[in-house]
């Protein structure tokens, strides 16, 4: 339902078809073009052709095949740290902007720590300290990524809390935990998601530039090591585009992907800008019809 | 008269600001009998809705209630601890919010949002169970219950205003504050939620208290009414004596500032000057720089409590021993009250 009205959005629609064709390939590619080659399997440096589509690397690797593992990689990085990250930004952000007072100043102080520390230096570290390979890079990733969601959330949440609605659920005798639940989690998740998804962008690209420094997982192929790989082969001075060109261009898709539909889900996830969009919950179409000039005065309306 | 269901004794409520006490509610009484209507009446500021919020333990975190009690069903609440009182709360007595618009989560659908309350306060329901209990809720109130499933954006503003209403009867409450339930609501549809709420009342024998500075509202749907000036009471009474026979002279000015449609064409009479300030309010009766029957000893002293029958009662120092407003030409006014009296323009600025 949420694809569908993600799909009546422009941009929207052009982040989804970019998405899931690299996610296709990420989930079956590898089912069919067989696991990675052997060092050795082919003669180096090949230039591509009809049985090596991205030719072959210094170790005679086919690239294709090892671009369809990347596409696996990069993806489940991005996502499950952003998943981290989207956990902790928003717990942290919410509380904090709920409770207040000491809670808010302590875990704001939390926040700018990690928000200060400059990214990419505290996950190289934490990377070479836990040592590189996927799972620890997940785990940096996730934890290094959360400041600026709690930030934001933070600062919805403080508008949030001030409304109407908050004041009343405390009435009938909602708890400060059920409250941040029900009344606030609810308005601040369309922000969470658009949040998500353009840190899952970032988070790819982290992961992209920790394996260009060679901190990147060790035991697996991501785009990002490819592009390490062919970068310390010289692959630029030998010209072999077919070694960078796709993993580069690979990266900047589907971070382009993410930053797109991190844009439209804002809109779709305001029930208030939902209803001309049709598949709406109701079942009733008289109700829709009617309300929905409403909408279009409302301020939230106006966007593009 | 109905045994009390809720009593409000000498109620005083402060708020600190910048290290000073302003006193919004200064000894406040009234009741509340079962299934009685009351209006509490008065100008913007005079205290109504801190009232409300004292009662409820609601007020912001810089208000508190200094003295006075407030007891519900003869049980006393303001010494009552936190758990418990938020547990009686909204199952004894419920609160319909001032302006509906802001008072709805817009992404909750209206039916879970009237779920809420009634799983918070009778846990052993199930979903299913609240959910049923949501429709015939908004059958009560006029909502047709397919519309449990829809978001507030999708109600107009008396619509919303009638899923307050049930969302107040959640759980069966005995007594609902209304604080201006039908400010910004247009004429029509405030005349139908006014009427929903008699009705309620009548079918639920709910008891209501109605906050709210129009006089119609209060004469269409209450019993008795409570007239505040200031954080001060001015005078009780049915609606039929305040009309007829007010003693306060605040509450004769009140009742001669709305317009007679049937009657004689001419301007509201109105009342000269502003509700004072709350950060520094006249000594004695604080009405009394207003107040063309003012004495020294307004000034000086908060009048007592007279009551003349059962339900009239009055503080008021110009007030004879018999029950009637003086004629300030028979008392020793202040210069203030003089220039009010002999209807000069000028004294406002006395005030």
């Amino acid at each position: 339902m949420i694809l569908r009205r993600l799909a009546s959005s422009r941009q929207g629609l052009l982040g989804m078809a970019i998405l899931s064709v690299f996610g296709l390939v990420a989930l079956v590619g590898p089912f069919l073009v067989g696991p990675i080659d052997r060092a050795g399997a082919s003669p180096s440096l090949l230039d591509p052709s009809a049985e090596h589509l991205f030719g072959t690397d210094r170790a005679g690797r086919d690239l294709f095949v090892t671009n369809v593992w990347g596409a696996r990689i990069s993806l489940l990085v991005g996502i499950v740290a952003s998943v981290i990250s989207m956990v902790i930004g928003t717990l942290v952000g919410i509380a904090a902007g709920y409770l207040g007072g000491r809670w808010d100043a302590w875990l704001m102080r939390f926040t700018d720590f990690f928000y200060v520390l400059p990214t990419l230096v505290l996950a190289l570290v934490l990377a070479a300290i836990l040592g590189p390979n996927l799972t620890n890079v997940i785990i940096v990733i996730g934890l290094t990524s959360w400041p600026g969601t709690a930030r934001i959330i933070r600062s919805q949440t403080l508008t949030i809390r001030e409304r109407m609605f908050v004041d009343r659920a405390r009435a009938y005798g909602s708890s400060s935990l059920r409250i941040m639940r029900r009344q606030v989690l609810p308005n601040v998740f369309g922000l969470v998601m658009a949040n998500t998804t353009l840190t899952i962008a970032a988070a790819i690209f982290l992961e992209t530039t920790l394996s260009f420094l060679g901190v990147g997982p060790r035991d697996s192929y991501s785009w990002g090591r490819i592009l390490e790989e062919s970068f310390s082969a010289g692959a630029l001075t030998l010209g072999k585009w077919a070694w960078f060109v796709p993993p580069g261009l690979a990266v900047v898709l589907v971070v382009l992907a993410f930053t797109l539909i991190g844009g439209a889900f804002d809109e779709i996830l305001d029930p208030r800008l939902r209803s001309r969009g049709g598949g709406s919950g109701a079942p009733d179409g008289h109700a829709e019809a009617a309300p929905a000039e409403d909408v279009a005065g409302a301020p939230l309306a106006g966007r593009v | 008269m109905n045994p009390a269901l809720l009593e409000v004794q000498e109620l005083v409520v402060e708020f600190h600001v910048q290290g000073t006490a302003l006193r919004a509610v200064d000894g406040l009484s009234f009741d509340v009998g079962a299934g009685e209507a009351v209006g509490l009446v008065g100008e913007s500021g005079c205290g109504k809705t801190t009232t409300a919020l004292a009662i409820a333990r609601l007020l912001p975190e810089n208000g508190r209630i200094v003295s006075g009690s407030v007891r519900f069903d003869g049980e006393e609440l303001t010494t009552l601890k936190r758990g418990p009182f938020r547990r009686r709360r909204w199952k004894d007595f419920s609160i319909i919010f001032q302006g509906a618009m802001n008072a709805l989560n817009p992404v909750q659908r209206v039916g879970d949002q009237v779920v809420e309350p009634i799983r918070l306060h009778e846990p052993a329901t199930t979903r299913r169970q609240a959910w049923k209990r949501v429709g015939e809720l908004f059958e009560m109130v006029g909502i047709s219950r397919d519309r449990r499933k829809e978001y507030p954006h999708q109600f107009s503003g008396g619509m919303r205003q009638r899923v307050m209403i049930a969302m107040a009867l959640a759980s069966r409450p005995r007594l609902v504050i209304g604080d201006e339930p039908t400010t910004a609501l247009d004429v029509m549809v405030q005349a139908q939620i006014l009427e929903l709420l008699e009705r309620l009342r009548r079918e639920l024998g709910l008891a209501l208290v109605l906050i709210t500075h129009d006089l119609s509202v209060v004469a269409e749907t209450c019993d008795r009414a409570v007239v505040m000036y200031a954080g001060q009471l001015a005078e009780t009474g049915t609606v039929e004596q305040l009309h007829r026979r007010p003693l306060h002279p605040y509450t004769a000015r009140l009742m001669g500032s709305v317009p007679d449609i049937g009657g004689v064409r001419r301007l509201p009479e109105g009342i000269p000057g502003q509700p004072p300030s709350i950060l520094r309010p006249p000594s004695g009766c604080r009405f009394h720089p207003r107040c063309d029957h003012a004495m020294e000893v307004c000034a000086e002293m908060y009048p007592a409590r007279r009551s003349f029958g059962p339900e009239h009662a009055v503080h008021c120092h110009a007030v004879s021993e018999e029950g009637r407003i003086q004629d300030p030409a028979a008392l020793p006014l202040i210069p203030s009250a003089r220039a009010l009296a002999a209807h000069d323009p000028d004294a406002e600025g006395l005030a």
